[in-house]
């Protein structure tokens, strides 16, 4: 319950936090919110030497809009991302599956991008910033930026493309303003993480599905996107039969894990009738 | 002094039992004005950290301690061998039979570890920082030795717990009605059965859970004094006492244990613990105060959990659903140590399975087995869940077995309210009870007919939501216990309880009990008590507990025995303070002590207006300027009260769960209590007693359970994975009582601390079990999983279509779900949809 | 060591405390604020929970460092002038609460999600207590609790 000896750094800014991961290396970490950070180190689970806090760093924080673009700083909180009016215009999806993450005081503290670069494969945002097809960016030293797509940007069980040295500062989500969303988490206790969760994102015309998008929670090492699912959902009706029918395949290639909550094959199940449910709902049906 | 009555006369007072008073325990609660035991700090404090084996069985080979010694901040390092001869021993204070095997359990290990998350170093440093940081320069070196980690598989001894002991077996307990003459021969009824009745076969998981009271375990220890005194989060500071003293060669006199505010318990705080063995002895090493407090992570991995049971269940019957016999074979887990009452827990099983039944013949089989795993003892209800489990699913089976409504199957075979006093199969005598009330209340609030109507509706239109119904009709015998019986099992403690009232010069009252609550409302239910006893305010009542020191005599909270047998010992004791007083009332208003009449907290000479207050004698005994001759100047009391027999509470529970057939989900959509549960002192404690079990049993059913690897590592080590269920995994209940007053206690009370947990978890599994029982599916193993349902599910889809009956997928092949000679699958189809 | 300043419970405090010192850790044996308790090492039980500039956190899981320079309530400053809080009130009320443990922790969570939504429906309360776990009551009268404390306030809130 008491983490490990470490020496506290809290940078004003963007550089300063680059040029203190840079002197630390992989001595330091980096803490956002540190709901996971904390539990972490106070079971001794890692004991790094320097923890370098990006809670005074005003430049990352906050939502902003810049045309068909809402970027979110990255050390937004998930209270901040559910208060705003922006987000649940045009990414409804992040929304709701906002909401469902841990508990209130999880989400007073808890940022949107320290969970996605702890990259927790049960985490449920991650699957939604794939399905809204969000883009990274990433700060490095002497001032570098990059960008990078949602695909690209998932590596592995807690591992992300945010290297050794850089800073993950915003997330960009392309607006689906109109589009229905819904995210179905399943869990057995309220305050647990995922054991399978389907975000949908849906847009509508004339009472069939013009477009979607679907994220998979737990459903492998890394987040997922469902894009032949996606794809055979454009143009059916929104009906129990033809969504059913056209998500019957989304666990095809997937690597779900087998733990108290259930084996591998069960979250295969599970999808499947998870994703009818969800694309459903986005679709208002 | 003014000795005639003045006041017009009034109405009676009103009384104070049956109010729902407002806590008295709560201001400083939630103002956050407590005294947990982590609260306390004592000048020059030093702090413990524990060092703990990884591994389920091993010999300590080395210890290196010298890294550990040289951090900053450490004052010692201490193992097991640095303290053998002083640290004292968890005892096993009920060994159920002359042979039982019980190893030794030392505080801190010495040789070998026998369970992971035993303690085999302890570190003490000037803060708990500092003792947390130098526990992992402590360098232990084990040699593993092979751990036997399931039941079963312990039970053939292949693999050994303690390979010195020569067999896991540590003792087998058996309760025959034929031998012992209250009832017939069970294997004849069954035989018989088997040729022309209905024999029900079921073998039953109680699975393993962690009790996870919200306060973590703490003691503080300080050596320094006169006598030693310990602080600690225990729901037994006197047993506490008396086992240091017992273990440790310390004098009795020199040890004053107190419970502060105790964070619930549950069953799980009534161990005396090898952490506070460890501090006890760390500290009188030192001669300095010391502390240690658990993580949660340490409390779910050490502190002794509960239940674990696999229990072999044969139920007889003639056609007409007339129950004949009833034989349980159990195998109960003890873990790596038989603990306090750790043998004595599944055995209190024996006097309750036959439930509120009129069964003609019984059989209870229990051995006791010992594993590798966390040692086990009593968790809410103790014993008595695991046999209401048993029995309501058996009877829920042989309804649906006959095709017949689970409700009238019962009432075929329970003991009806003119049978009272009754004396069961199991030799027990229940003095009251009317479960023909309790449960056509239980079904009215419900909606029986209606929900069964529904669930109808559901089952014809292939509604991937099926509904169930759910039904538990339990008893139980609580309030523990009487001495004769507890000796006559070997218990190594009376089970009567004490009480003191001192009458204040100023008119208040101190009420000494010695249970010692941990969340119960005893200060605001003994007040009530009290108040309507001896005729003074609830607000002038004072109740002081769990401390030695002003609390000498008690023997603690557990088992629903504190109202019945401690607030017993109040009223007695309260009888003899106006007993004494009527002496002092009859000098002082110059009468006979017969035209004395006491009302009210007064003493009235009949016929006419003269009279006394107890506050006024109260101050004429401190002044005591005018006591009768000889007088001694006191009209404070002791009482000390051992019971005659148990209570036997019961009631009626109803639940309807929903059940998505598509996940495994399962939801809960209503649940109805009517309890009896005797004379109610304070009905707003009686609830929260009631709801908080409820969903203790609930969460048997549905969401807890201790689970192992195969390495003997608790996987559910902390509450990500061992998942309580939340305000948002609840709904609101619908509770009601029915009264059938005990006969055995003043106050006509019954127990209620484990009713709601005793019979919550059949009417849940019961529930599920009736939702899905259309789709081949008899049995799901606890917790009621969402994975586990669907598989069920599945298994009974895929074996119905051959038109068997599904085994649920935990039985072990060797042992027949259900006996092919009782009901052919021709006997069982017939009307069994209802 | 690092040096903060934090106010807690109205009266601002200046200590050097270790970096790793958690939030929970430094108001209970610092400040002396054991109102205040640890019930898990993994954030689940909500014990801890005080308001960190007015929203809900979990002490636990907050260092001591990053409150430097902001406002703490816990449970030990909630009442104002000897005026139990309205919340406090409901849960004594409703008998919401028995050994008492996880009070605290229940009673800041409780204001905070009455703050955010005055007029709660039962499965709103539930859904903002998901966070604190209660092991006596089996939360009926907690919920209750809640729902009576919210017609206080808005009744206050109307007269005022």
């Amino acid at each position: 319950m008491i983490p490990a000896q470490f020496d506290y750094i809290a940078p004003g800014s963007v550089e300063e936090a680059i040029s203190a991961l840079a002197e630390h290396g992989d001595d330091a970490k980096v803490l956002a919110g540190g709901q996971s950070l904390l539990p972490i180190l106070r079971m001794r689970l890692n004991a790094p030497g320097f923890v370098i806090d990006l809670g005074r760093i005003g430049e990352l924080q906050g939502i902003t809009e810049e045309g068909d673009t809402l970027v979110i700083g990255a050390m937004t909180t998930y209270a901040a991302v559910l208060a705003s009016e922006a987000v649940g215009t045009h990414a409804a999806l992040l929304s709701k599956a906002i909401q469902t993450v841990a508990d209130p005081q999880i989400r007073h503290r808890g940022t949107i991008g320290g969970a996605l670069v702890h990259a927790d494969p049960a985490g449920d945002v991650g699957a939604p910033a794939l399905a809204l097809g969000a883009e990274f960016v990433i700060a490095g030293p002497g001032g570098s930026t990059r960008t990078v797509a949602g695909d690209d940007f998932f590596e592995d069980l807690f591992t992300t493309a945010v290297g050794e040295g850089e800073l993950l500062t915003q997330i960009r989500v392309p607006k689906h303003t109109g589009w229905g969303a819904h995210y179905e988490k399943f869990v057995r206790v309220s305050h647990q993480w995922s054991i399978v969760g389907i975000a949908a994102t849906v847009r509508s015309e004339g009472g069939s599905i013009a477009e979607a998008r679907v994220g998979l929670t737990n459903m492998g090492s890394t987040p997922l996107r469902a894009r032949a699912v996606e794809d055979a959902l454009v143009g059916q009706p929104a009906t129990d039969e033809a969504v059913r029918a056209a998500v019957a395949s989304v666990a095809e290639g997937t690597n779900p894990p087998s733990d108290l909550n259930g084996d591998s094959d069960y979250r295969k199940h599970l999808a499947t009738v998870l994703t009818r449910r969800a694309v459903l709902a986005a679709a208002g049906a | 002094m003014t000795i005639t009555d003045d006041r017009t006369d009034t109405a009676a007072p009103e009384l104070e039992i049956g109010k729902a008073r407002r806590r008295k325990e709560d201001q400083r609660l939630i103002t956050g004005r407590t005294r947990w035991t982590d609260n306390i700090q004592l000048p020059g404090m030093l702090h413990l950290a524990m060092v703990r084996s990884p591994f389920a069985h091993a010999t300590i080979t080395a210890i290196d301690t010298s890294e550990a010694k040289a951090a900053p901040g450490v004052i010692d390092v201490v193992t097991g061998a640095d303290i053998k001869d002083v640290q004292g021993v968890n005892a096993n204070a009920w060994p159920i039979t002359p042979d039982q095997v019980t190893p030794t359990h030392l505080p801190v290990a010495v040789e070998r570890v026998a369970c992971a998350g035993e303690i085999v170093a302890v570190v003490v440093a000037r803060s708990a920082a500092a003792a947390r940081d130098a526990a992992e320069l402590v360098d232990v070196d084990y040699d593993e030795l092979p751990a036997v980690l399931d039941l079963k598989e312990a039970a053939a001894d292949t693999v050994l717990a303690h390979p010195d002991l020569g067999t896991n077996k540590s003792a087998f307990w058996k309760l025959d009605s034929a031998e012992a003459g209250t009832g017939g021969d069970v294997d004849a009824a069954i035989a018989k059965a088997r040729a022309d009745g209905v024999v029900i076969e079921r073998e039953f998981r109680q699975q393993r859970l962690i009790p996870a009271f919200m306060e973590p375990r703490s003691v503080v220890v300080d050596p320094t004094g006169e006598q030693m005194v310990v602080w600690s989060a225990t729901q037994i500071p006197h047993i506490l006492r008396f086992l240091i003293s017992a273990t440790m060669g310390i004098p009795e006199s020199k040890v004053r244990v107190i419970a502060p505010d105790v964070g619930g318990g549950f069953g799980g705080k009534l161990q005396t613990t090898p952490e506070e063995f460890a501090t006890i002895a760390v500290a009188r090493r030192l001669g300095k105060p010391c502390k240690y407090t658990e993580t949660r992570s340490e409390s779910l991995l050490s502190g002794h959990h509960g239940r674990d049971q696999w229990q072999k269940l044969t139920l007889s019957a003639e056609k007409d659903g007339t129950v004949t016999g009833f034989k349980v074979e159990l195998l109960a887990d003890m873990g790596a140590y038989v603990a306090i009452v750790g043998g004595g827990v599944p055995v209190l099983g024996a006097w309750m399975f036959n439930s509120i039944y009129k069964f003609p013949a019984y059989q209870f089989n229990c051995q006791t087995v010992l594993t590798n795993k966390t040692w086990v003892d009593a968790y809410r209800g103790a014993g008595r869940p695991e046999a209401t489990f048993g029995i309501e699913r058996m009877m829920d089976e042989l309804a649906a077995e006959l095709g017949r409504d689970p409700l009238e199957v019962r009432e075929q075979n329970w003991i009806t309210h003119e049978e009272f006093p009754f004396t069961t199969v199991a030799g027990m005598t229940y003095d009251s009870g009317n479960y023909e009330a309790a449960t056509a209340r239980a079904k009215e609030l419900f909606g029986y007919d209606e929900l069964r109507a529904e669930q109808q509706r559901r089952r014809e239109s292939n509604d991937p939501v099926q509904l169930g119904i759910g039904v538990s009709t339990f008893t139980e015998m609580c309030g523990l216990a009487p001495s004769r019986i507890l000796g006559q099992l070997s218990y190594g403690a009376g089970g009567w309880e004490h009480a003191s009232i001192r009458m204040l010069a100023t008119g208040k009252v101190e009420v000494v009990t010695g249970v010692s609550p941990h969340g119960q409302g005893h200060e605001t239910a003994w007040s009530q008590i009290v108040a309507d006893r001896l005729g003074v305010p609830f607000e002038d009542v004072e109740v002081l507990h769990g401390d030695t020191q002003t609390s000498p005599r008690g023997l603690d909270t557990y088992g629903s025995r504190s109202l019945v047998v401690g607030a017993e010992a109040v009223v007695r004791a309260a009888d003899k303070v106006i007993d004494k007083a009527k002496v002092f009332a009859a000098h002082l208003l110059e009468a006979s002590e017969d035209d004395l009449e006491f009302k009210a907290g007064r003493f009235g000479v009949k016929g006419t207006d003269k009279g006394i207050g107890i506050a006024e004698i109260a101050l004429a005994t401190f002044t005591a300027h005018n006591l009768p001759d000889g007088a001694e100047p006191s009209i404070d009391a002791d009482a000390t009260f051992d019971p005659d027999n148990f209570s036997f509470p019961h009631g009626t529970h109803l639940c309807a769960m929903e059940v998505d057939t598509e996940t495994g989900a399962t939801t809960m959509r209503k649940y109805v209590c009517v309890d009896d549960i005797g004379t109610i002192i304070n009905p707003l404690i009686v609830e929260g007693q009631v709801h908080g079990g409820l969903v203790q049993g609930i969460a048997q059913a549905l969401w807890e359970g201790a689970e192992y690897d195969e390495q003997g590592t608790l996987v559910t080590g902390s509450f990500v994975d061992y998942t309580l269920p939340t305000a948002a995994d609840t709904i609101s209940f619908i509770t009601d009582h029915t009264t059938s007053p005990s006969t055995t206690n003043t106050l006509g009370t019954k127990g209620v601390g484990e009713a709601g947990t005793i019979a919550s978890t059949p009417a849940v599994v019961n529930a599920i079990i009736d939702a899905v029982r259309p789709l081949g599916v008899d049995d799901i193993v606890m917790p009621c999983t969402p994975e586990r349902v669907w598989k069920a599910i599945q298994a009974g889809q895929a074996v119905s279509h051959e038109g068997e009956r599904a085994a649920a997928p935990h039985f072990d092949e060797a042992t027949p779900n259900q006996d092919p000679g009782a009901g052919s699958p021709s006997t069982t189809t017939e009307g069994s949809d209802q | 060591m690092s040096r903060i300043t934090v106010i807690v419970d109205g009266v601002s405090y200046t200590d050097e405390v270790e970096p790793r010192t958690l939030l929970v850790h430094y108001l209970r044996e610092t400040v002396g604020k054991t109102g205040t308790v640890v019930g898990c090492d993994t954030s689940n039980c909500g014990a801890c929970t005080v308001h960190l500039d007015g929203t809900s956190v979990k002490s636990c899981n907050v260092l001591a460092v990053q409150a430097d320079g902001h406002e703490v309530t816990t449970i030990e400053g909630l009442s104002e002038n000897g005026e139990l809080h309205p919340v406090q009130k409901a849960f004594h009320e409703c008998h919401a609460l028995q050994c008492g443990y996880c009070t605290p922790g229940m009673i800041m969570q409780a204001c905070d999600v009455l703050k955010n939504n005055p007029n709660p429906s039962e499965q709103e309360i539930r859904e903002g207590l998901e966070g604190n776990l209660c092991r006596c009551t089996g939360y009926h009268n907690i919920v209750k609790a809640v729902q009576q404390a919210a017609g206080e306030l808005s009744s206050q809130a109307v007269s005022s």
